[in-house]
């Protein structure tokens, strides 16, 4: 626009680093660093959280709450914007800039900001009903956009705030009030659906287990474009304990499968099971590792192009055991993130033609004179 | 190229100096034409044309598009034809007409979909050559029209257009087929020539459109002249038109011909420079709204940034986001996607942040007449949404009025922190005029002071108000030490933190209402230029030039009549009760069923008459001015 801003409004970064990598850019390198060294603390907003006690909310927020001084970034730079539900709230409590929008729309509301303002971190903050449900238009387009968004979705397999319906992730026959001799639709399984939409990173983790929980944070907010976590969440009202198999020590180790780039994927007591590709269907099975078949476990590779093994993996879960349920990072690939893209159309446009200029345009190429 | 209206001779071009001196040339006021075809025929364009030519030949006009929801309705059947009616005229003008007096009708579909709209007397140009057999049965003509005497009433000028055509461009190397493509130009080019239009505009034009394929631009061109020295030497068109320029009618000034969606793309690109904001339009394409994202997507050198999202919700909500980020935001649609954005514009309503919402209307409910015009989404976009939600409306009223609109929409909504509506329809997106281009140096300041430090005790309320606009204190992320979240929950006045507390909801729908209704708007002015008129005439957005093309017919056989037009429709103009009381009689003329008259009915307790209509067109003059007459008869 015009020369001098009549507004503070602060100067967005240069559009490429030194050393740009094209439609390839770290994250956050656009994102003003904080002056001072931060503390959880500083991301603690003076509003009273209410949550019900005991809500798995808690921890997940105390998380993010933890590891964003770790980032460094302004703290006047970093939004979260959320829909409604009881997850929704999440911004109110951050000391960061932010919006409770309404239900299922916060990813198509920052990507709006996100695709304007470079120079911000936009979170999303959603649950399941309200990303899986009234907003999966949106969520599903957001993630193959690949807009530099973050997306925590809160998933604890019912609809909290309205007390207690059954949602797109609740186990077939779930018994709620709307659903008193048990539901009858199929779950989503969050993971398969974002591979399934092109998500560039897609992870999985649980309230409880703080340290993987932040440590999913840590490379989603390294990651550019979009980013989904879905973060099993317990509503400790309405579905309490709907992950305790994957939380509980006597079942846990069974259950669980912790992926990690590189590392073969076995888990189980002194992982004796391991994840094999059938080679007659060319779909993944869990097996007892043997020394004869140990070479042949499968190794996790989170930046395989292909997504093909991160959906055969995000399907080992059983829907209503949780048997089998992968954790971590799935799938983080990278490719164009949108709105490095459509900036650089707005640079080349200006190469291309010159900045804007308004007289010229009004006149456009066919005018005539009354004198 | 530009052209000057004073001296439009010193602007001939070569095919106008060989022009036939033995054949007669009349002079005429002004003349209505339309091209009808089939939608694959090119009318669309053949009509834009010609308005171009007018336009820089210095005619006023006014143009009216009509054209089927499909692409390509069936060929030869009546819901297939498309056609573009433009009038223009030596003096000022206001419609684009009532009634043909020249039909080019390309089939006989295009004529029997169009006789009933033609006056006695007037000319027909028919395209003989798809008078087939199987075309007229396919329309129901059991005989030629051309023959069996039906058409006697008119001047018929019967020209086999595709059979010439294809003659004009025999040493191309094209296929009869592809040569049949280029009548429509060869009809333009016969009308150009019947009407004096200049002609090197569409030269340039066919040239520069099909650039990469020189073959089909070199036929186009022939068969454009084919047309013209057809009308020179064919003894079917003995006399020639000319309309002189309408120099009286334009105050001096440098003018370009434009249509309402192209002016109010303009105008927010203009009022994004104005308010010194980068502009943000999100979009989802619905006729007749597309064009605005077409157009701005062509304008990134502007910083525009163009988002066309997954649906309408993602459209607004993508707008609404970059709005809390600090651009200009904007939302283009038509009503069914209005429908859609409600919730989000109750947001909008609740967040306090500018937004504009551009309506398109079309004929409804639901998807009714994409393509037709209509005015019926008022009340949607006064009501509309869950709550008290006030949103304030603004309707341009002529094609180039849109660029206006567009700056006045924006100035409301970055003053005030709030979404506007602004409410054209398809006949003004589609409809084009001469528009006078402004003076960059006259354009509104729209510029915004974003919250840059504490505004209370050292902290930063999002909700403190201007006690003058009580617009809210607008901080944008980036901004440190003012971090704040808002939401659609109920805030606390002032520190904007939620609050379920029952007297300050109380408050906060009162102020959020007394800010839309102390939004400054222009006094509404009054034409009556005998000072005695009882009846007082009043419309709002497109409606324009019809009710004063009426008015000026009723004036001319000496009636009196006063007329008053709503740019602003809330909040309503301050003196608008003042000004409804002083009439005998109050009619409102609108395409709906009387939406207008029911906001006047119920704020002002005034006694409004409607008169409606409801066709997917735009009023005719006439029509309207017998209304309006019968109306006000026993005042
Ligand atoms: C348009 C609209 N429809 C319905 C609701 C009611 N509603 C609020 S939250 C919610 C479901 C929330 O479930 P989820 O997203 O899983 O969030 P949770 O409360 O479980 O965290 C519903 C149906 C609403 N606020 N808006
Ligand atoms: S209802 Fe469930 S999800 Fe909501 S706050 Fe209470 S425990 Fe948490
Ligand atoms: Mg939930």
């Amino acid at each position: 626009m015009s020369e001098a801003p009549a507004i503070d409004q602060p100067e967005p970064g240069p559009l490429l680093p030194e050393g740009g990598q094209g439609g390839r850019l770290p994250a956050l390198s656009l994102v003003p660093k904080a002056d001072a060294k931060q503390s959880m603390k500083d991301f603690k907003s003076d509003q009273e959280v209410r949550w019900c006690p005991g809500c798995g909310d808690y921890a997940i927020l105390a998380a993010v709450q933890g590891f964003m001084p770790e980032l460094g970034l302004a703290r006047e730079n970093v939004v979260f914007i959320s829909g409604i539900g009881c997850s929704s709230r999440f911004p109110y409590y951050m000391n960061t800039y932010g919006m409770h929008s309404i239900h299922g729309r916060a990813p198509a509301i920052a990507t709006g900001l996100a695709t304007s303002r470079r120079d911000l971190s936009v979170w999303v903050v959603t649950g399941d009903g309200d990303a899986l449900s009234i907003g999966g238009n949106h969520l599903i387009h957001a993630l193959r956009r690949n807009v530099n968004l973050k997306i925590l979705l809160f998933n604890n397999r019912i609809y909290g705030l309205t007390k207690g319906q059954y949602s797109p992730t609740s186990e077939v026959g779930k018994i709620t009030k709307s659903t008193p001799m048990g539901s009858l639709d199929a779950p989503f399984n969050p993971v398969s659906l974002a591979i399934g939409a092109e998500a560039s990173f897609v992870a999985r983790t649980i309230d409880s287990d703080r340290k993987h929980l932040t440590q999913v944070l840590r490379e989603a907010a390294a990651h550019p474009g979009t980013a989904l976590v879905e973060i099993y969440q317990n509503c400790n009202i309405f579905n309490d304990g709907a992950f305790d198999a994957l939380k509980d020590n006597a079942t846990a180790e069974e259950a669980l499968i912790r992926l990690e780039h590189g590392q073969p994927i076995r888990f189980g007591a002194d992982a004796s099971k391991g994840v094999v590709r059938d080679p007659a269907t060319g779909d993944l099975k869990v097996v007892a590792v043997t020394p004869e078949n140990e070479g042949s476990v499968l190794v996790h590779d989170a930046h395989a192009t292909s997504p093909t093994t991160a959906f055969a993996l995000s399907r080992l879960a059983d829907p209503d055991t949780l048997h089998h349920t992968p954790i971590g990072v799935l799938r983080s690939v990278e490719r164009p993130v949108y709105d490095t893209e459509m900036s650089e159309q707005l640079e080349t446009a200006v190469e291309q033609h010159g900045k804007g200029d308004l007289g010229a345009l009004l006149n456009g190429n066919d005018t005539w004179t009354v004198l | 190229m530009t052209s000057q209206v004073s001296s439009p001779s010193a602007e001939q071009h070569n095919l106008g100096e060989q022009r036939n001196p033995v054949k007669e040339t009349k002079r005429l006021d002004r003349v209505i034409i339309r091209f009808a075809g089939d939608s694959g025929d090119g009318m669309q364009l053949t009509g834009d044309r010609f308005t171009s030519e007018t336009a820089s030949f210095g005619n006023d006009l006014s143009t009216l598009p009509n054209f089927p929801a499909e692409i390509r309705a069936p060929a030869g059947t009546l819901p297939g034809v498309s056609s573009f009616q433009l009038h223009f005229a030596d003096h000022d003008i206001l419609t684009p007409g009532d009634a043909p007096n020249v039909l080019v009708a390309m089939n006989p579909a295009a004529l029997k979909a169009n006789i009933d709209d033609l006056p006695r007397g007037a000319e027909i140009i028919v395209n003989t050559d798809e008078f087939t057999k199987r075309a007229m049965t396919k329309v129901g003509y059991p005989a030629s029209p051309l023959e069996d005497g039906s058409l006697s009433a008119y001047a018929v000028h019967p020209v086999p257009l595709t059979t010439l055509t294809v003659e004009a461009l025999k040493d191309f190397d094209l296929s009869r087929k592809e040569a049949e493509r280029s009548k429509n130009m060869f009809a333009l080019g016969l009308l150009s020539w019947l009407y004096h239009r200049p002609t090197e505009g569409t030269e340039a034009f066919l040239k520069k459109k099909f650039a990469k394929k020189p073959q089909v631009a070199e036929a186009n061109v022939a068969a454009f002249r084919a047309g013209w020295n057809f009308g020179e030497t064919t003894e079917d068109f003995a006399v020639s038109y000319e309309i002189a320029p309408a120099s009286a009618a334009f105050p001096t000034g440098t003018y370009r011909n434009i249509s309402g969606n192209l002016a109010l793309s303009y105008g927010l690109v203009a009022a994004s420079k104005q308010a010194d904001l980068p502009l943000f339009l999100g979009s989802y394409p619905i006729t007749p709204a597309s064009d605005i994202l077409h157009e701005l997507s062509k304008h990134k050198n502007f910083g525009v940034r163009t988002f066309q999202a997954e649906d309408e919700i993602a459209g607004i909500g993508a707008a609404l986001g970059a709005a809390f980020g600090g651009s200009l935001a904007v939302t283009t649609t038509s009503g069914p996607g209005v429908a859609l954005k409600s919730e989000t514009i109750g947001l909008a309503v609740s967040l306090e942040l500018p937004l504009l919402v551009i309506d398109i209307q079309r004929g409804g409910p639901s998807t009714g007449l994409p393509t037709k015009t209509e005015q019926a989404d008022l009340l949607q976009a006064m009501y509309g949404r869950n709550g008290e939600a006030p949103v304030p409306i603004v309707a341009p009223s002529t094609p180039a009025d849109c660029f206006d609109a567009a700056l006045e929409a924006a100035r409301i909504a970055l003053a005030y922190r709030t979404p506007v509506f602004l409410l054209s329809d398809g006949y003004l997106a589609n409809g084009s005029e001469p528009w006078r281009i402004p003076d960059l140096d006259d354009l509104p300041d729209l510029r915004v002071r974003f919250a840059t430090a504490p505004n209370h005790d050292g902290e930063f309320w999002p909700y403190l108000r201007d006690p003058e606009t009580l617009a809210r204190a607008w901080a944008v992320p980036g901004t440190p030490g003012l971090e704040h979240r808002i939401g659609g929950i109920e805030k606390q006045d002032g520190t904007g933190n939620i609050s379920y507390d029952p007297a300050n909801h109380d408050l906060m729908v009162r102020t959020r209402q007394a800010k839309i209704d102390g939004v400054t708007v222009p006094d509404v002015t009054v034409d009556d230029p005998s000072g005695e008129a009882r009846t007082l005439v009043i419309g709002w957005g497109s409606t324009y030039g019809p009710i004063t093309a009426a008015v000026r017919r009723i004036r001319g056989s000496g009636g009196r009549v006063a007329q008053a037009h709503l740019r602003h429709l809330n909040p309503f103009p301050r003196n608008l009760g003042e000004v409804l009381g002083r009439y005998n009689k109050v009619v409102v003329s609108e395409m709906n069923l009387g939406q207008l008259a029911h906001l006047l009915r119920a704020k002002y307790l005034v006694d409004a008459r409607s008169y409606t209509q409801v066709t997917g067109l735009p009023f005719k003059a006439e029509q309207l001015a017998t209304a309006i007459q019968e109306e006000s008869a026993d005042v």
